[in-house]
């Protein structure tokens, strides 16, 4: 499934906060169809990375290069948050953030937004072409919801979902953008085993359609199961990357986590 | 069942009223005489009357959540939602006939009532296009806009400034009047694109005070103060109209404002547009996450929901003949946004009865005279205490899997 070119590219990435500095210096690479974990301690800047790569915060240096398969590479540096999405990066957020009083289907629905174009005339007239759109983006969202296995909840409300269907629906939403790269922040927080074991799968089925995934995860267990690539970041600079086996083994990865020398 | 507990916090109540009110009801201070009655009996009354409104109040709590007890034991996980006005509004058995018993009174209401009974209803329904109006800015897209009335404001001086200048009749300028207020919605937009909550509403209160100040001191361009009277009621093809019938035509002209307001705001909320609305109002990152563009969604709303504003500021100019910046105080926008968060935020039927509530309400309490506005206001508090969600709390569209998506 992977080709030589990588789909992401960042390079040298740096984020300040006033005197503190989140990120240092970071590259990574995604290529078409991988997973690839970033992993650390608490504090360690995963997050940051990710709002950065997603133009919530604008990085204070680097490059941020994208390369949609069979497209030219373009800079996502310095793009709104909607534009990047526009490209082809959608995520998931660590704290859930669905949209709490919206039926799930219409939860998913709104990742449709930036692949359709209804105006406000369009949605007065109701013409021809809208009413179209509008079935396509429920059709599409209907069978989003099955893939993930929510059909059964679409009407609803997100807020009285159960923890777990609620970390999945997020993910639906995000691929309701069709992305080329799926971000998911700590997607397994919270699961009991079972949930954790389901979400696996989901996660492996996702890339086996093609899409290449960036994981921010703890649990060990599942980010060795499902990552063709590591990196591990500990106060905003990387400490490693490599294969799970490569990272099982590294002292400075043990460092970081355990505290000191083993 | 009530407790002493209870009896003792309703004693408590009870002292707490009679001190709120001691002045008003106890003491009345004759200056011509120059005597002081009280009135004691008014004291008892008052004490009396919150004691046991607050064990009402509290038996009513306690049968609820006894209720909800029983439900959680019975295993019953989620209340099913079918009260009377979600029934209402979702079978079209009920649905349908309802609507045309009050589409019957109402084309049927001025040929029965007075002139004044009609004039009251006018601005009612006036009141229902503003709502409907604001309810697409503070309702669905959450953006908190308490200088609503300045567009308000914006459409009757169109109005009454492009007949004064160029002569331009009622019906050209309706539209012209609604789009110059989008306008200025749009105006007000940009700056509060990057504000939230507290922030954006003193700068939008900040904003409706500057039109009105505007409109009051710079004398040349508004004639100040004194207003602009003379304005021509709305022809209709050039028929010569007495009083009683252009009130007439404007009512009829209101209901089909309306009509055509709950069209479309209805199909807006529907759309693509109104989910970006709704994710705007839920949550901003996430709206922004999932590729919506957070500055045209505002700007849409703003504009949009001026648009309204301004058309009925040109009917209300037509209306009353004359318009002053007195029209247009800071409690005009009160109003309108107590009848969106009365009526139920983004609820189109909510607002509706909200409007109705609000404007009929104090006129028919005329008969209590002082007590009027007490009345009108204990409503309020009463109301926001017991259903905090509105008259009529939202409901989503559902959808079902099938060919093509049923509205219900």
């Amino acid at each position: 499934m992977t080709t030589d070119t990588p789909i992401l590219e960042i390079k040298g990435l740096t984020m300040n906060f006033g005197g503190i500095r989140a990120l240092d210096n970071l590259d990574l690479q995604i290529r078409k169809g991988e997973i690839v974990a970033l992993i650390g301690p608490n504090g360690a800047g995963k997050t940051t990375f990710f709002n950065c790569l997603t133009g919530i915060y604008k990085p204070s240096a680097g490059e941020l290069l994208l390369t949609p398969p069979g497209q030219t590479t373009r800079r996502l540096n310095g793009l709104k948050p909607n534009r990047v999405t526009q490209q082809g990066l959608a995520r998931t957020f660590q704290n859930i953030r669905l949209f709490p009083n919206m039926t799930v289907l219409e939860n998913v629905m709104i990742g449709r937004h930036c692949r359709t174009r209804a105006k406000v005339l369009g949605a007065i007239f109701r013409n021809k072409k809208t009413v179209q759109e509008e079935k396509e983006i429920v059709a599409l969202a209907f069978k989003i919801l099955e893939k993930i296995g929510l059909a059964d909840m679409v009407n609803e409300f997100a807020k009285n979902l159960p923890y777990g269907a609620q970390r999945r629906l997020e993910i639906a939403r995000a691929l309701a953008t069709e992305p080329n790269i799926l971000l998911l922040d700590e997607p397994a927080a919270g699961m009991n085993p079972q949930e954790t074991a389901e979400l696996d799968n989901l996660i492996t089925e996702i890339r086996d359609d093609g899409l290449s995934i960036l994981l921010i995860e703890h649990d060990m267990k599942l980010v060795m199961s499902l990552s063709d690539h590591i990196f591990v970041v500990d106060y905003g600079k990387k400490i490693a990357e490599g294969s799970p086996d490569q990272i099982r083994n590294n002292p400075a990865v043990i460092k970081a986590y355990l505290g000191e020398d083993v | 069942m009530i407790s002493f507990k209870d009896l003792k916090k309703a004693f408590l109540v009870a002292l707490w009223f009679i001190f709120l009110t001691f002045p008003i009801m106890v003491i009345k201070v004759n200056p011509f005489e120059r005597t002081i009655a009280w009135r004691w009996h008014n004291m008892f009354y008052v004490a009396a009357g919150s004691f046991i409104l607050y064990l009402i109040g509290r038996l009513f709590l306690i049968n609820k959540a006894a209720q909800q007890e029983r439900m959680k034991k019975q295993g019953i996980k989620s209340v099913p939602k079918t009260d009377w006005q979600q029934r209402l509004l979702t079978e079209p058995r009920l649905f349908i006939p309802t609507l045309g018993i009050m589409l019957v009174i109402l084309l049927v209401f001025p040929h029965v009532l007075s002139t004044y009974q009609v004039n009251i209803m006018i601005t009612a329904l006036m009141y229902i296009v503003l709502g409907l109006g604001l309810n697409i800015v503070v309702g669905v897209a959450g953006l908190l806009d308490l200088g609503y009335v300045a567009f308000y404001a914006v459409g009757a001086y169109s109005y009454a400034l492009l007949h004064l200048h160029f002569g331009l009749g009622f019906w050209t300028v309706l539209p012209l009047g609604g789009m110059l207020a989008a306008s200025f919605g749009i105006l007000l937009g940009f700056p509060v694109l990057r504000l939230r909550g507290d922030y954006l509403a003193i700068v939008t209160l900040g904003f409706g005070e500057i039109i009105r100040l505007i409109l009051e001191n710079w004398n040349d361009f508004s004639h100040g103060p004194s207003g602009i009277s003379n304005i021509p009621r709305p022809g209709f093809f050039g028929m010569e109209m007495t009083l009683d019938q252009s009130i007439m035509y404007l009512y009829y002209l209101m209901i089909g404002m309306v009509i055509f307001t709950i069209f479309v705001v209805n199909r807006l909320q529907n759309s693509r547009i109104g989910r970006a609305w709704f994710a705007l109002r839920e949550d901003e990152i996430a709206c922004q996450a999932m590729g919506i563009d957070k500055t045209k969604t505002k700007l849409t709303a703003f504009a949009l929901g001026a648009f309204w504003a301004g058309m009925v500021g040109v009917i209300f100019a037509a209306k009353t003949t004359f318009v002053n910046p007195a029209s247009f105080t800071f409690l005009e926008s009160a109003i309108i946004l107590c009848i969106v968060v009365l009526g139920g935020m983004g609820s189109i039927i909510g607002v509706i009865i909200a409007a109705l509530v609000l404007m009929l309400l104090p006129e028919y309490l005329r008969a209590f005279s002082d007590y009027r506005m007490l009345v009108f206001g204990g409503t309020l508090v009463v109301m926001m205490v017991f259903r905090p969600q509105g008259i009529i709390s939202t409901v989503r569209r559902t959808y079902t899997l099938e060919k093509k998506p049923t509205i219900t």
